[in-house]
């Protein structure tokens, strides 16, 4: 009792039983014949994030690195485990330290392989990285690596919880929808069938009946559940922060599920040798094959020259709309000096389609920058803890965007003409266009998605459509219900249907991991949706309500 | 007009001031798309540092400005900022480019059929010319960035624009002289000669044939000016510096293209897959095809020597070496000018969506090739491609809507057939 009713003794035992035993890491990796280093961390999170409620995350990776026996030090592979408190991947290090084990007896290798443990998963990795290369994109403060084993050619990264499994998932969604090359997935899948463990994607059994409805249909399903993880731009495994730096890495997470026929951690150990020795012969990174891919199954891919006209033809619509409302605006022989669409509105004519876009890109950076900066303000007044209040601030200045058309109409004089809604719908659609083009390059599912919803809205809004039914319909088809749909879908197609509330309570976490990832690792949903995809949905709004 | 054109220059100034505090200015000097080679910032502080250790600044292939660039920064170091954003300003100052246009509509008014009248411009129209002229060039998102990447292509840009005020004026040897420094720093300009002449020609109402001797003493006389203080500037940069140096590291740089960083011109992606062998002839080819039309334009063009200019500028930003988006900005900047041949256009909607679409893919697909590397070179070569494309349809499109209202002016409005149908034009 004593020990645990006062709250800092309570809180260093926690941390004593939960933190990452480097010592014991780093003997055990040196008694195996690695050179073994340490890298401290920490970081200060923009608001405390559900599972670690602080803001100051601390932490140590630990990591040996295996020297090539007769190699110049030049390229390097890397196998990582996280190291997470419970029992939650507490095989993966055991593994990792077997392999090295055997590793290290080995003649055949022509690359430096480093044994990583990181802590606290992304952002010991995050940190781990950055050290490796010399940058610092994300303001992190860490320990400069002591040794370095040269360019990095791939890397796998493990989670197992238990020490049979009944298949391997692999995980290629990285970092902003970046994927390795489909040339990594293909040798993993190529080699599991050789050794005859079961490889799966997606936590999804394959199934061989492709050409029935049902089949064709469960093949739809993965292949949403890869556009949904992809669109969300966060790294799903440890091996989604290397594809930043032209390293391919995908993440392989042991399933331990009802199932006859189980795989043992030896058979794991072979697999996983296997595959090191096939990145140790390659002579040259991985890039032969598709960088753009969507998978319905590990045997079956869509590449990116059937994906893209897809989005081709609904850019498309855009298009056509821009040029029907540029004939239109044309045509009258009374028409005004604009000059239509040039880099700079040019005369004062245009002015009056300015203020419309000034406002709505005001709003979308109020929605990116104030949930953050006021989460002590709103921690004052409210009774909720900083991650809620950081998310309900930002689903609050969403709303407020609503009411924006029936202000700002009140601050202009004399703009309510029929050239005026066309000037700015036909400056809105070309912005919508070029944003999902931009965005469709990078980050295709991301850009595909909001293409689907917002260009339907884009094409046939005007204020000549009946007012509150279309309201209705923008709402919906809105960035932000598209996430709330998109989130109540994900869990249908991932088999655990969540209920309204439930669901609510995580649209709300995925709200807060979003920001947080931003901060934390450079992902561009927050501020692509918060800075553009939300004026460009304003300014169809203020369209809607044009007088 | 003052206050409209203060009010002007206070935004320009501003955005340009919060942008140069912001960590977006050391990202935006970094852009390819916005410096080059010959005019980037860094380069210059290298050479500067250079002259400083009284090593020849030309020493090591970095620095490729001219001695009287590097001497004028040599003073201006701290004021850097500051330098550029004035050499924005005095740009706007060409607000006696209306001046032309009163004239010749005073030379045409008697040339013209009745119906044509809606097609000449009044008075109060061109009035504000000057400010559009001047808005069109200050919150240029081009300009913008190239003046807060600190890119010395904006004194360029800010030479050739006193060179055209001094034509305009009409004072030959001023022209001459601002000629002369805008072809000592880039050897481009040297096509903006012929319009340079043609216009000042028709301003003292010389008519233009060979066979006439004042003429040919006009011509002379002009050509001796712009040759000697060519000669002199070169000669100056030569006493600044102690040694000849600096030609082939400055004119043999533009001229042979031995640096192939990825920019927004033509040249790069050639030259990289280009064998020794061939490499000779192509330079020779790319390099004459930007001064290649002069001669066919001025033939066409000898009327209308101000339009001459604006398309001999156009080609130069397009074909030259290492062009960069501060060379855009220079003829975007005299739209405006010609707004009255808006009606006559055929692609201006499809010239804008490109050229606004190419701009937000350069950094997209440089992100992709440079970063993520999942695309390689060919698709930033096209996104070049395109760009340079919906610039030459921009030109051609000026072009066409220029001569078809000469062609109105010349022949009336609304154009009938022999048999008195409505006829319609098309251009062979």
């Amino acid at each position: 009792m004593g020990l645990l009713s006062d709250p800092n003794r309570r809180r260093a035992l926690i941390g004593m039983l939960t933190r990452m035993p480097v010592d014991w890491l780093v003997r055990t990796m040196q008694a195996r014949g690695l050179e073994v280093y340490t890298q401290r961390f920490s970081r200060k999170l923009p608001f405390p994030d559900e599972d670690k409620e602080r803001y100051m995350v601390k932490g140590t990776n630990v990591y040996g690195i295996l020297r090539a026996p007769r190699a110049p030090r030049t390229e390097a592979l890397v196998l990582s485990a996280p190291c997470s408190p419970g029992n939650e991947n507490n095989q993966a290090v055991g593994i990792l330290l077997g392999l090295a084990q055997y590793f290290r007896s080995q003649i055949y290798w022509a690359k430096d392989i480093i044994f990583l443990v990181n802590e606290h998963d992304l952002i010991g990795m995050q940190a781990w990285l950055e050290g490796y290369h010399h940058t610092n994109t994300t303001g992190m403060d860490w320990s400069p690596l002591q040794g370095r084993g040269g360019s990095i050619q791939a890397a796998l990264s493990l989670e197992l919880s238990s020490d049979v499994v009944t298949s391997l998932d692999l995980v290629l969604e990285g970092l902003n929808g970046q994927l390795p090359n489909l040339d990594l997935a293909n040798l993993f899948y190529a080699f599991c069938q050789k050794i005859g463990v079961l490889c799966t994607t997606q936590g999804k059994l394959p199934r061989n009946d492709w050409d029935t409805t049902s089949g064709y249909s469960h093949a739809v399903q993965t292949m949403m559940l890869m556009v949904l993880k992809q669109a969300s731009s966060r790294p799903w495994g440890d091996h989604g922060l290397f594809l930043r730096y032209h390293i391919e890495a995908a993440s392989i997470k042991g399933v331990n599920s009802f199932r006859p026929y189980k795989t043992d951690a030896t058979t794991v150990g072979r697999l996983l040798e296997g595959m090191y020795r096939k990145l140790n012969n390659l002579l040259e990174r991985l890039h032969q094959s598709y960088f753009f891919y969507l998978m319905p199954s590990l045997t079956r891919f869509v590449s990116i020259g059937y994906y893209m006209p897809a989005f081709g033809l609904l850019a498309l619509i855009l298009l056509l709309r821009a040029l029907d409302l540029w004939v239109q605006l044309s045509s009258p022989p009374t028409r005004t000096t604009e000059d239509g669409v040039e880099v700079v509105p040019a005369s004062p004519g245009v002015l009056s389609i300015l203020t419309p876009l000034v406002i709505s890109h005001l709003t979308g950076v109020a929605l990116y920058t104030l949930p953050v900066l006021s989460q002590e303000l709103a921690v004052e007044h409210f009774p909720v803890s900083e991650t809620e209040a950081v998310v309900l601030t930002a689903i609050a200045i969403y709303t407020a965007g609503l009411a924006l058309p029936h202000n700002t109409h009140r601050l202009l004089a004399g703009e309510g003409t029929e050239q005026g809604w066309k000037v700015l719908k036909l400056v809105a659609v070309l912005y919508l266009a070029v944003l999902l083009g931009c965005t469709a390059l990078i980050n295709f599912s991301l850009g595909f998605i909001l293409a689907l919803t917002l260009v339907p809205l884009a094409a046939f809004i005007t204020p000549h459509v009946p007012k509150t039914l279309s309201a209705v319909v923008m709402v919906i088809l809105s960035p932000g219900l598209t996430l709330l749909f998109a989130v109540f879908f994900f869990q249908e197609l991932q088999e655990t249907p969540v209920t309204l509330q439930e669901g609510w309570m995580l649209y709300l976490s995925v709200i807060s991991q979003g920001i947080l990832d931003h901060a934390l690792y450079g992902s561009l949903l927050y501020p692509l949706a918060a800075l553009l995809v939300y004026p460009c949905w304003l300014l169809f709004w203020n369209i809607l309500f044009w007088k | 007009m003052a206050a409209p054109l203060a009010l002007l220059l206070i935004v320009a100034v501003t955005i340009r001031a919060a942008l140069f505090r912001t960590s977006l200015a050391n990202l935006i000097s970094e852009r390819v798309e916005v410096v080059s080679p010959l005019n980037a910032w860094k380069r210059v502080v290298e050479g500067l540092a250079l002259l400083d250790l009284d090593i020849s600044p030309y020493s090591g292939d970095v620095f490729h400005e001219t001695p009287m660039v590097i001497y004028l920064f040599h003073f201006l170091m701290d004021y850097a900022e500051i330098t550029f954003m004035g050499a924005g300003v005095k740009f706007s100052s060409l607000h006696l480019v209306s001046q032309f246009r009163k004239q010749k509509f005073a030379l045409e008014a008697d040339r013209i059929p009745m119906d044509c009248l809606e097609l000449i411009r009044s008075p109060t129209e061109m009035y504000y010319i000057p400010l559009k002229v001047a808005m069109f060039y200050l919150l240029n998102p081009f300009t913008i960035v190239s003046c807060v990447a600190k890119c010395t292509c904006g004194l360029n840009n800010a030479v050739i624009a006193l060179f055209i005020l001094s034509t305009m004026r009409g004072s030959a040897l001023l022209s001459a002289i601002f000629l002369a420094l805008a072809t000592y720093q880039s050897i481009y300009p040297l096509t903006l000669c012929v319009p340079a002449l043609l216009y000042l020609l028709q301003r003292l109402y010389i008519p233009v044939n060979v066979r006439r001797s004042s003429f040919w003493f006009y011509t002379l006389q002009y050509l001796f000016m712009f040759l000697g203080s060519l000669l002199v500037l070169i000669c100056l940069s030569f006493f600044l510096l102690g040694s000849w140096d600096f030609l082939p590291a400055v004119y043999g740089f533009i001229l042979s293209v031995p640096d192939l960083t990825p920019n927004i011109g033509l040249f790069w992606y050639f030259f990289a897959e280009m064998f020794d062998h061939f490499r000779l002839f192509f330079l020779c080819v790319f390099q004459i095809n930007v001064f290649f039309y002069t001669l066919p334009l001025s033939i066409k063009l000898k009327e209308h020597p101000v339009f001459l200019i604006f398309m001999q500028i156009a080609l130069i930003a397009i074909f030259k070496s290492y062009p960069t988006v501060g060379d855009l900005s220079l003829y975007m900047a005299f739209l405006p000018v010609w707004n009255h041949l808006y009606r006559f256009l055929r692609n201006i909607f499809l010239v804008s969506c490109v050229l606004l679409a190419c701009s937000a893919l350069f950094p997209v697909l440089w992100h992709l090739w440079i970063y993520a590397g999942s695309a390689n070179s060919n698709f930033y070569y096209a996104i070049t491609l395109l760009f340079s494309v919906a610039q030459i349809l921009l030109v051609s499109d000026y072009f066409y809507a220029f001569l078809r209202r000469e062609h109105h002016l010349t022949n009336g409005l609304y154009l009938k057939k022999k048999d008195g149908s409505e006829a319609t034009l098309v251009l062979k």
